[in-house]
């Protein structure tokens, strides 16, 4: 699904859009079977509705609160904020975008990058929003996923991306399209090192950033029902001039063709993830006997401009 | 094939349809051959005028032209001794892909080559230029016995993208680029690209990862087609023009933006015109920089693959508006 196609999403959360016509009040609606929730008993069950079991679209933030340990996420890169180097202008200015995506989610672009413990147990973290401009990536989208990963390789940890996108970002073209190689480049690089990557789709995961890091897990995990695909389900359409099948790019659909290894209930998403770090990395017995485990060779990748931003923003 | 034209170059259709009318009628007379000379330099004048200025759709408009050179043209006329292979050894023989070994200017080479055809049957044949995932997978299987027996790879990107179709999304579109993407930073042999018509978005990339990425003049590449851009940025694909400015698509924009290394000229109008010129011309700045990538050590071509890519993007370093927190 396109990003701009967005299935209206009612979150309880500040800074969310919030039709004007669903009063601020004790109930939302389920974005899927339209039954009305206490909104409390949504949250308790992180946006997945009790009625027809739809996982909500949560914004990295939450997505955080759900996966973290308390208190061990530390956000890099915060800095990172994009620029309209192309001067894209169709009916709104690109740049004018990037401002409702700031004024919207209190945030820079599409992703929040960190490290954080995950059942006390290490690991670098690229989490897209669906919220700033359809997930999309663009540059710092890609170059964010990249530092992810380098910092995964400097300090030999995991690197887990959740993603939420509806694939490149048109408004910076051709600079958009190779965030898919420099994402792929890195996932190239992890492989060389023999670092762990655990990638997690969540609704939506499709187009560029489906066909580059998003699909060069280790392991694959997605949300039940998510939307998970190359192409837009229109353009298919248009295409083969027929219907789709049932189910079409679900990921349990996606599973079933052999392309998704785990698709796991939000509730359960944590303790999967604990399991596989510890079975790929923490419990392995490669990655103990290859010292601490914690050596800062390689860091050398990361670009001295980021080492000298970062320890600004240390002082 | 006979030269086909759009609605924008209807000065140069009619120009030429006047030569040739004049040149039909069987006369030596002076006043005959002074008429010829004028119509001569009356479509010299309108060729000038329509290919010397070309927007940026007009540009996406030559790049698909049925007589345009295609992938299997360029290959014929660029090497010798070719032996094509088949298959990805595990579903299918994609046609829209053409893989094989070659001989390029004394260089023995795998070439990969996204066709298109010029009638329906071709065009059926090559799918229109649009892979499957069998593709892709043919690909790297290909690229893969470059990378085992140390042979550079020549990539012909034309591609209007990766096909949107059920089964290509059931065999796992994404994955497969994915992996080629991937995959081709680990090649320690030089990948020489050149988009030679269309580079329509991860269709392109999936086989577009170069240590040099070369770009014929009128080639597009982008992250989506005009159109595509337009039906969802206008909600109307009638602003494929506008858009085709706004996505920075020419070989001109992305050379400014570091995305290839060397424009390839074409003959006035396109290369279609003049296709001897246009072999010649792209076999030419493939020779030149085949010849460069061969002086690196393996090591060195699969560095310098990654460091290009590693570099792309623009972004800010905004350390006054980073989440607090
Ligand atoms: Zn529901």
């Amino acid at each position: 699904m396109p990003w701009f196609e967005k299935k209206p999403k009612f979150s309880s959360l500040p800074g969310a859009v919030r039709p004007s016509n669903v009063p601020e009040g004790l109930y939302e609606k389920c974005p899927d079977c339209y039954s009305m929730i206490y909104r409390k008993e949504f949250e308790e069950n992180l946006h997945v509705c009790p009625k027809c079991h739809y996982h909500a679209r949560v914004s990295a933030r939450e997505r955080i609160v759900m996966l973290v340990d308390p208190g061990t996420f530390q956000e890099d890169n915060s800095h990172l904020s994009p620029v309209d180097k192309l001067q894209f202008e169709a009916k709104k200015k690109y740049s004018k975008q990037i401002e409702e995506g700031r004024k919207k989610t209190g945030q820079l672009d599409a992703i929040v990058s960190g490290i954080g413990k995950i059942h006390g147990k290490t690991a670098s973290l690229a989490i897209m929003d669906f919220t700033f401009l359809g997930g999309s990536m663009g540059s710092v989208v890609g170059e964010k996923v990249t530092r992810a990963m380098e910092r995964a390789l400097a300090e030999r940890i995991p690197v887990i991306t959740v993603t939420a996108t509806g694939g490149a970002r048109m408004m910076e073209s051709i600079l958009s399209l190779m965030q898919m190689a420099k994402t792929s480049a890195l996932c190239a690089e992890l492989d060389r090192a023999g670092i762990p990557f655990i990638s997690v789709l969540s609704d939506p995961s499709t187009a560029g950033v489906m066909a580059s890091f998003a699909a060069l897990g280790d392991v694959i995990i997605a949300e039940p029902r998510c939307l998970v695909g190359f192409a837009g389900r229109r353009v298919i359409e248009q295409t083969v001039r027929e219907h789709l099948p049932k189910g079409f790019q679900t990921a349990e659909f996606v599973q079933e063709h052999g392309f998704v290894d785990i698709v796991c209930e939000r509730r359960e998403l944590r303790g999967v993830l604990a399991r596989l770090l510890n079975h790929l990395w923490y419990a392995s017995p490669k990655r103990k006997s290859d010292g601490n485990g914690r050596s800062r060779a390689g860091s050398e990748r990361s670009s001295k401009k980021t080492q000298a931003v970062e320890q600004a923003v240390a002082q | 094939m006979a030269i086909s034209y759009y609605e924008f170059e209807k000065p140069v259709q009619q120009a030429q349809d006047k030569l040739d009318k004049a040149l039909a009628k069987d006369r030596q007379d002076e006043k005959h051959l002074r008429e010829i000379q004028k119509l001569e330099t009356e479509l010299e004048q309108a060729r000038h005028e329509i290919y010397g200025n070309l927007t940026p759709f007009q540009r996406v408009l030559i790049a698909r032209k049925p007589e345009r050179p295609h992938a299997q043209d360029y290959i014929k006329a660029l090497t010798t001794e070719f032996q094509e292979i088949h298959g990805d050894r595990g579903y299918a023989d994609d046609k829209a892909v053409l893989c094989g070994f070659a001989q390029f200017r004394g260089v023995s080479c795998v070439v990969i080559g996204q066709c298109k055809g010029r009638e329906v049957k071709e065009n059926l044949k090559y799918n229109f230029g649009m892979m499957h995932p069998e593709g892709y997978r043919k690909a790297l299987r290909t690229m893969k016995l470059a990378d085992k027996f140390g042979l550079p790879v020549l990539v012909f990107i034309d591609t209007p993208g990766a096909y949107p179709g059920v089964q290509a999304e059931e065999r796992g579109q994404f994955e497969a680029i994915a992996r080629n993407i991937r995959e081709m930073f680990t090649f320690t042999v030089p990948v020489l690209c050149s988009v030679i018509g269309e580079g329509a978005s991860g269709g392109a990339i999936g086989i577009g990862v170069g240590n040099v990425v070369l770009m014929l003049e009128n080639a597009w590449y982008s992250v989506i087609s005009p159109e595509g851009c337009a039906s969802i940025l206008w909600r109307d694909a009638q602003f494929a023009p506008q858009a085709a400015e706004a996505l920075k698509l020419t070989a001109q924009d992305l050379l400014e933006l570091k995305i290839v290394e060397e424009i390839v000229p074409e003959p006035l109008g396109g290369a279609h015109y003049d296709p001897d010129t246009a072999y010649a011309n792209l076999g030419d700045a493939m020779q030149r920089q085949l010849t460069q990538l061969l002086k690196l050590s393996p090591d060195e071509l699969r560095e310098q693959r990654f460091a290009k890519y590693r570099a792309v993007g623009e972004w800010e370093e905004n350390l006054a508006e980073q989440t607090k927190g």
